[in-house]
């Protein structure tokens, strides 16, 4: 299997605190990567450093065999490094399709195109239409944004995410604060996922995270514990401790 | 389209463009030159509205500078005038590139920056080009100048009243039609996407500065032209016309008339006008002289609006925002 992405040895910190200390991580190509750790591990801060709204003090990203550790959030997304966010992000003031759109748009050449109507764009509105479907949110299609449920909004971003037919996706927490059984949607669409493209999980819930995973990494204070496949991950005493210990006792 | 044509609030807008158009037969009807020169002016300073709603209200960026605009626009007409240069085709385009120019300037540094950053910047920007208009010696300083109108030889008389009226009216109808396509185009919704959630669109790929500093560009270039209409409505440039308080009147005509609506900006401008050309002599009528303090009763009524009619006018009349 091939590498999509490769951090090597990447380091930040926030004045005394190494928030991110010598981690080096990869994800290859149909490969589910989960990143796990307690709250503070440095998840968060190690993502925003791959999408590149956060820059590495030191260290390298190269993505596709191309370094990109110096590229802005919007390059990135451009050569398909799609992400979803902890907090739910999506456009509150427009349609869920038109969510869609956008993030389809943005990955068709520029958009300083001033006078098209894009209503009367059909086959705009017609992939954006394919989009909502593939997440089950068709019907929809019409609704604001900000008037989706939760779990709407979480599949939503994803079907953003995968607007521009990413190559690797950056799902941070899509579980989060979902009831059991959109988890257990949002975990059939996600493997589903998985021939189109590589995925790095981040996710609270072990359940979501063991079925899914094909390799899993340990984050403790900013570093990396290890990394292994979901039985290796379950047998390892230092991660027992560090961190499922809580769960197992 | 033909059932929106027929809703109230198209009604109302089309009949208020008509009144506009008609304007000029109108004061002559009555026989009254002063409403004609109001009209005018509400039509020019609607232009100017209608620019700063382009990136106010689609982009969600608050400039507190857009007078600078005008008033480069107003000074590009008069600077040339003085030296000779009448006309209007080495004019105009001279002072829309001036403003587009200065737009350039603005954008690409205060768009660096967010929230009451981007306001304070624009705002010190725009008051450095209002001193250097003060500090023009040679054309009138703080007096202002008169200046000749723009020629466009053989094509319109910008002397005549009615045919200056009609000239402005058909740019702003451009204008209103502009910021439609606009708001409605690929681009347009970048802007307004980045209005919604920056950070969002640029993980979506999009270089959200770029497409700003675009809409800015767009702005600027028609808040030039309506300071170049300015500068040929009253034969005048001051810098008065770029003074931190144009900039503040503007944006109350855009959040009085509804934020991010194509029309809210023209009924925005004329509730403002007409606010002010009645309260004066209303207030001078209870009591002689009051009609100076007209604002005493503007600025309570902007925060009624404000706190009850959140989309302003448009709002009123059913607009949605966009």
């Amino acid at each position: 299997m091939t590498e999509l992405l490769v951090a090597d040895r990447l380091i930040k910190r926030f004045g005394g605190l190494l928030a991110t200390d010598n981690v080096s991580i990869d994800v290859r190509h149909g490969e589910i990567h989960a990143l796990i750790g307690p709250n503070g591990a440095g998840k968060t801060t190690l993502v925003s450093q791959l999408t590149g709204s956060l820059a590495p003090d030191s260290g390298t990203i190269r993505f596709l065999g191309r370094d990109i550790t110096r590229l802005p959030v919007h390059a990135r997304a451009r050569l398909g490094l799609a992400r979803s966010f902890q907090i739910t992000s999506v456009l509150r003031d427009f349609s869920a399709i038109e969510n869609v759109a956008l993030a389809q748009q943005a990955h068709h050449g520029h958009s300083f195109r001033f006078l098209a109507d894009v209503r009367k764009d059909t086959a705009r509105t017609e992939a954006a239409r394919r989009g909502l479907a593939a997440v089950g949110l068709e019907a929809r299609a019409t609704v604001p944004a900000s008037a989706l449920s939760h779990g709407e909004q979480r599949q939503l971003e994803i079907a953003m995410a995968l607007g521009g037919a990413p190559k690797l996706l950056l799902l941070d927490e899509p579980m989060a604060g979902m009831g059991p059984e959109e988890s257990q949607r949002m975990i059939g669409l996600l493997h589903g996922l998985k021939q189109r493209c590589g995925m790095l999980l981040i996710e609270h819930d072990m359940e979501a995270v063991f079925a899914l995973a094909d390799r899993i990494t340990v984050l403790v204070y900013g570093r990396a514990i290890f990394t292994g496949t979901p039985d290796e991950i379950r047998r390892h005493p230092e991660v027992r401790q560090a961190y499922l210990g809580e769960e197992a006792a | 389209m033909s059932e929106r044509l027929f809703t109230p609030r198209a009604l109302i807008t089309t009949l208020l463009l008509v009144l506009l158009a008609a304007l000029p037969l109108i004061a002559q009807a009555v026989g009254d030159r002063y409403i004609l020169s109001v009209g005018t002016r509400i039509v020019i300073w609607a232009i100017a509205a209608v620019s700063l709603n382009m990136i106010l209200g689609y982009g969600g960026l608050v400039s507190f500078g857009h007078a600078a605009f005008i008033g480069i626009g107003g000074y590009a007409v008069g600077i040339l005038s003085a030296n000779g240069i009448q006309s209007g085709w080495v004019q105009w385009p001279a002072a829309l590139m001036a403003a587009t120019v200065w737009a350039a300037l603005v954008a690409a540094l205060s768009l660096r920056t967010r929230g009451v950053y981007f306001i304070m910047i624009t705002l010190a920007f725009a008051q450095l080009v209002y001193y250097l208009g003060s500090g023009l010696a040679a054309y009138g300083g703080d007096d202002g100048l008169n200046i000749g109108r723009s020629r466009f030889t053989g094509l319109i008389d910008l002397r005549d009243k009615a045919s200056f009226h009609w000239l402005c009216f058909a740019l702003l109808c451009a204008a209103l039609w502009f910021c439609g396509r606009f708001s409605r185009s690929p681009f347009g919704h970048v802007l307004r996407g980045a209005r919604s959630n920056e950070g969002r669109m640029a993980a979506l790929g999009f270089p959200v500065f770029r497409y700003r500093l675009v809409a800015c560009l767009i702005a600027g270039a028609f808040g030039g032209l309506a300071g170049v209409l300015l500068a040929n409505e009253g034969a005048y440039i001051s810098p008065a016309m770029m003074s931190w308080v144009k900039s503040g009147d503007l944006i109350v005509m855009v959040v009085l008339g509804g934020i991010g609506v194509r029309f809210g900006p023209l009924y925005g401008a004329l509730a403002f006008f007409v606010l002010e050309e009645s309260l004066k002599p209303g207030l001078d009528l209870l009591h002689k002289g009051w009609g100076e303090y007209w604002q005493i009763v503007f600025g309570p009524l902007l925060v009624i609006i404000a706190l009850h009619a959140k989309g302003g006018i448009a709002s009123l009349l059913g607009f949605r925002h966009d």
